[in-house]
């Protein structure tokens, strides 16, 4: 029912409309046939960069081993109708970094996150999180062992309040036990907690004053603030953020952008999806390049974003507005502030 | 015609067994759809077990009015795991259609001769009171006042009916207000959000279908005490009535389904004696059972104009609708 | 039927005086058992005073004058009067014999009080019916002024036809039943597939069919102009239906759940007006349950059956045609299967929506005329009876696609049918039934439909 469905909201509409399209939109506008991009990105690794990071253990190239894995992806393959969404070979993303996942539209992106995530399953792969296999388990149960995903299209609970929203975040909470449930002393000390817990977050997320508000009634760039509130609340590992800045206010996206950084300063790993560069190119430690499935290229950003063959064929040719610079953490060189 | 005892029968209707039966259903309805969002369709269902469990335990197994009960909630958590396991994972209008067809299924078998032994087929079953009767604390007599005048087994089964919404009353209360409400109310607006945080959106779905499934059991059950079990009183239409109930009184809400319970058989009251009444006087240009039957089309006008203009219905919210999605 | 039933039981299970029957609603009969149970009602009277002489000479009274008591026997065929059925009382010496009259009645007198045989001769009864309890019944008369007795009687399933010959003669009749469901599903899977409406008042739309085609032959015109003008009123019918209630509702932007309840609305507002206006009985178009001829084998075929088979056929392959060859239908497909896409490709939403309200309108009318011979007869719930039918036979061939609608319709009919020679006929729904639910276990998408791309 949902393929006629007109309700815009529909998590797979977007990416399922566009994604046949696009890719011939991007063949067409770019004028290159996208084999022979592939090619030129694996013959053609740069080798000087990657030591900088110290993320990786060799030259940055698709599927290239990293020191400390968080994530580690085998032989991932998803179709739908005969046409290879995801097929990626090997893919570790590197513990207690920043890593971009871009590409173009239909390149597979947001696939990847929900087979990661356990919202839907591969046709073939292995994957496991902290050395522990993930393949076969469902999507919450991956979430309890630490690994909290977003939504390109944020999920409000539109009539739950901000603050009751938060409050759902938190996990191993002894009141969600139906049969604890009636009997409210058992949980109340912990609700306290709780609550302590999300008007800190919704303080740090500049959404205090709107804890009493229906989810429903947030702007775009607060809906995607709350999302993340609350995924934090789950006190993850591994943040996997889909599209963060999609749809956002700019004058909302510093603040955001401030917030991804802040995840990883407190420890956290973060996997991020993104298609466009501007976003990615400051904040991501590492960069992982999709296009139709595969990860054709792999590294820091810098070194991403030289390649000629990426540039132009999937980042476009606005690279000169710099992000980085809003947020404050950058200088207009690009150089990291302390 | 007869105002007085028009409004004598509609007041006495509101505090009938069908009443207090209507309660139970529509606040199970209430957090099958209110709550968690699951398009239950398939409350004749729920009702039809509880009230064959009753009576077949009491008929043919010689069961005590008590144990009979029990038998009808282990049936209704039954029937809620058999349609939850394949059901819990469609989408919301898939739900709706699989749930009114396994209610259907669940009278055609009660009425199929292949159980008459047990079931009696078309017929239904009756003589089942005297257990419950038997446990009754009231002394003989009359009692009451004004329309609200009834024997001494009529008052133990209503009272015995209203403890039973009362204890729905608080189990929901309870519930609701907790985290486990909470993830509930969370599934309803987005289950993979309330996924993606590591809840086991399966489980609570099955709780709370098994939860509102025993409250639509007892619900069967109430009516069923004083009069007989007829297969027929299952069709989807029963379903469709405690959901206007439902909607009427407001489907989030928790005295909502108390309030649209009373309304909706107050006015079914009142209508079936105003307009057979009103035929007979020469006003309406149908017969008096033609009449009677009109009250059923309103039924369904109100239905429409209660999801088109007023969803959150009398006692829900404005902004907390629904239908949101 | 509660009667008759109460009256056969095992185990009487009396009902308490003076408790109330619970009823949702006055003149509830269950929606599938007119279809499945052909029960012949027969009630024995015995008459202490002398019979008021009616009419004689029809070959249904007989010995009225000559006794004091009189048995009188109705027979009746799913609630209608059967006539020309052999009637035979014996005993005690004594034997006469009676043919039912148009009211589907013998009325046999009798010398004595003393026990007597009543059997009803099933040679001469309608093809494919047979007595299914005891015949013949003795009457024992106690004090009671009469002693009634009954016979049920099921489908014929005679032991002495092979497997092989009752398979193909069910299949047959599976494939008229499919046909005539596959009218109805494809018009709700069209509208499903263009709107996103699950309409539970497409059941009203077959009914409403059926009855304005009864209300023109009333009126005095030949059947078959009787049936084309109820399915253009169905057409008139299905636009209105939009153009005063959805079409509006999709401009408010009323959600699908919302929709979906409000058709239960519509749909129940529906039946209940039918009630009013044509009562609790049944009705019967002419023609109904006429001679069946030998066709080939086992294949028996009324001439209804023949013409009910080869419209059904004939307009499903004209909807085949409109749907793969001309614009508007192709056009039609493209916004069932994506209404967003169809729509930025510059094709007229709108308009294809209407089309397929009139479209859908009409097949679902002319399924009620021809339900209403299959079932047979008219009535206010006609058409809930085989709604969910429907939704199996739409959401087995996968939901919007009009080619699934005609095969999980097929698939659906045919089970129905065929099933019934391993389970009792009283839950041969509940077979179609559980594909429903099996199938959305398991291919969700249904025969036809495509599986939904995540993400």
């Amino acid at each position: 029912m949902s393929s006629s469905s007109p309700d815009p909201t529909a998590s797979d509409a977007p990416e399922a409309a566009d994604a046949p399209l696009s890719q011939d939109a991007a063949q067409e506008l770019e004028g290159i046939d996208e084999d022979t991009v592939v090619e030129t990105l694996e013959v053609e690794p740069t080798h000087e960069i990657h030591h900088a990071t110290g993320l990786a253990t060799g030259p940055g190239a698709p599927g290239v081993a990293k020191v400390d894995p968080i994530l580690v992806a085998d032989h991932i393959t998803r179709s739908f109708g005969g046409n290879k969404a995801v097929d990626v070979d090997h893919l570790e993303i590197p513990r207690n970094a920043i890593t971009a996942l871009i590409g173009p539209n239909g390149a597979g992106k947001t696939t990847l996150f929900n087979l990661l995530s356990g919202f839907d399953k591969p046709d073939t792969g292995e994957w496991s999180f902290n050395g522990r296999s993930l393949a076969g388990i469902p999507a919450f149960k991956s979430a309890r062992l630490g690994q909290v995903r977003t939504f390109q299209l944020t999920k409000v609970l539109a009539r739950l309040t901000v603050l009751e929203s938060m409050k759902l975040g938190a996990n191993g909470q002894r009141g969600e036990s139906i049969w604890q449930a009636v009997v409210p002393p058992l949980w109340k000390s912990q609700e306290r907690e709780i609550e302590e817990r999300a008007l800190g977050l919704l303080q740090k997320f500049k959404l205090f004053e709107k804890k009493d508000d229906y989810s429903a009634s947030l702007s775009g760039g607060q809906r995607k603030l709350l999302e993340m509130a609350r995924a934090l609340m789950t006190q993850p590992e591994f943040v996997l953020l889909d599209e963060p800045m999609a749809g956002v206010n700019p004058a909302l996206v510093q603040s955001l952008l401030d917030h991804v950084l802040d995840l990883k300063a407190e420890g956290m790993t973060v996997l991020f999806v993104e298609h466009d560069m501007h976003m990615v190119r400051h904040i991501a430690d590492w960069v992982v390049v999709m296009a139709e499935g595969r990860i054709v290229a792999e590294g820091p950003p810098g070194e991403v974003m030289k390649d000629p063959a990426v540039i132009d064929a999937y980042l476009g040719s606005h690279l000169d507005e710099d992000i980085g610079v809003i947020t404050g953490r950058y200088d207009e060189e690009g150089n990291r502030l302390p | 015609m007869n105002w007085g005892s028009i409004l004598d029968n509609t007041l006495s209707f509101m505090l009938s067994p069908e009443t207090i039966g209507f309660m139970l259903a529509a606040l199970g309805l209430a957090v099958h759809f209110g709550y968690a969002g699951l398009l239950n369709f398939g409350m004749a269902g729920f009702m039809a077990i509880g009230a064959y469990g009753y009576a077949i335990s009491i008929l043919s197994f010689g069961f005590p009015w008590w144990a009979a009960m029990l038998v009808s909630i282990v049936g209704a958590v039954i029937f809620a795991i058999l349609l939850g396991i394949p059901t819990l994972k469609l989408r919301g209008d898939y739900l709706a259609i699989v749930t009114i067809a396994a209610a259907e299924i669940v009278r055609l078998l009660f009425q199929s001769r292949v159980f008459d032994e047990w079931t009696n087929s078309a017929d239904g079953l009756g003589g089942y009171h005297d257990s419950f009767r038997s446990a009754n604390p009231i002394p003989e007599g009359t009692f009451g006042i004004g329309p609200w005048e009834f024997t001494s087994d009529q008052w133990w089964s209503r009272l015995f009916g209203l403890f039973l919404v009362a204890l729905g009353l608080l189990l929901v209360w309870l519930l609701m207000r907790s985290p486990w409400g909470r993830v509930l109310k969370g599934i309803r607006e987005d289950e993979d959000a309330v996924r993606s945080l590591g809840k086991n959106v399966y489980l609570y779905k099955m709780q709370a279908l098994i939860i509102g499934g025993v409250l639509g059991a007892l619900g069967g059950v109430v009516i069923a005490l004083p009069s007989a079990v007829i297969p027929q009183y299952y069709l989807p239409s029963l379903t469709f009535f405690v959901w206007t109930a439902l909607l009427l009184g407001g489907a989030a809400t928790l005295f909502g389904p108390i309030l649209g319970a009373v309304l909706y058989w107050g006015v079914m009251a009142f209508l079936a004696g105003l307009l057979p009444a009103m035929a007979n006087e020469g006003w309406l240009p149908m017969s008096s059972t033609a009449a009677g039957n009109f009250r059923f089309v309103l039924v369904g006008l109100a239905l429409m104009l209660l999801v088109a203009f007023r969803p959150q219905g009398l006692l829900g919210n404005k902004k907390e609708m629904t239908f949101v999605k | 039927m509660t009667t008759i039933g109460s009256l056969r039981r095992r185990r009487s299970a009396p009902r308490a005086s003076g408790a109330s029957t619970p009823a949702p609603g006055p003149q509830h009969t269950s929606p599938w058992r007119g279809l499945w149970l052909i029960v012949v009602t027969f009630f024995v009277v015995i008459l202490q005073a002398a019979a008021p002489a009616t009419a004689q000479g029809d070959g249904s009274q007989v010995n009225v004058e000559e006794h004091d008591q009189n048995i009188v026997a109705n027979v009746r065929y799913n609630n209608e009067p059967v006539a020309e059925v052999r009637v035979v009382v014996s005993g005690g010496g004594y034997e006469a014999e009676a043919v039912t009259n148009e009211r589907g009645q013998v009325r046999i007198g009798v010398p004595t009080t003393d026990p007597y045989e009543v059997l009803l001769d099933e040679e001469t009864l309608p093809e494919g019916v047979t007595v299914e309890g005891e015949n013949p019944i003795t009457v024992a008369f106690g004090s009671q002024f009469f002693a009634p007795a009954n016979f049920f009687l099921g489908e014929d399933v005679r032991e002495t036809a092979s497997f092989m010959s009752q398979f193909i003669e069910r299949f047959f009749n599976g494939i008229n039943f499919g046909l005539m469901l596959a009218l109805a599903s494809i018009g709700l899977s069209l509208i499903f597939g263009t709107t996103g409406l699950t309409n539970f008042a497409h059941a009203e739309m077959v009914t409403f069919g059926a009855i304005i085609a009864l209300w023109m032959w009333n009126l005095g015109l030949p059947i078959l102009l009787a049936i084309v003008v109820a399915v253009i009123a169905s057409g008139l019918f299905g636009w209105s239906f939009d153009a005063a209630l959805w079409r509006p509702l999709r401009r408010r932007g009323i959600g699908l759940v919302q929709m979906m309840i409000l058709t239960i609305g519509a749909s129940l507002a529906g039946r209940y007006i039918f009630l009013i206006f044509i009562g609790g009985g049944t009705s019967q178009l002419p023609g109904t349950g006429g001679v069946r001829h030998q066709i080939f084998g086992p294949v028996k075929l009324s001439t209804v059956d023949m013409v009910s088979m080869g419209l059904s056929l004939l307009v499903l392959l004209a909807v085949s045609y409109w749907l793969l060859r001309t614009r508007i239908g192709k056009a039609t497909r493209a916004v069932a299967d994506n209404r967003q896409l169809a729509s930025a490709s510059g094709i007229d939403v709108e308009s294809v929506t209407r089309i397929v309200w009139v479209i859908g309108g009409a097949l679902a009318g002319l399924s009620g005329v021809l339900w209403a011979y299959f079932r047979p007869g008219i009535k206010w719930d006609m058409g809930v009876q085989i709604l969910l039918l429907i939704f199996a036979a739409v959401v087995l061939g996968g939901l919007g696609t009009a080619f699934g609608a005609l095969i999980g319709s097929l698939v659906i009919g045919i089970l129905v049918e065929v099933s019934t020679l391993w389970i009792p006929s009283d839950i041969k729904y509940v077979g179609a039934l559980g594909v429903l639910v099996i199938v959305l276990l398991f291919r969700p998408q249904g025969l036809l439909g495509r599986r939904e791309r995540v993400g």
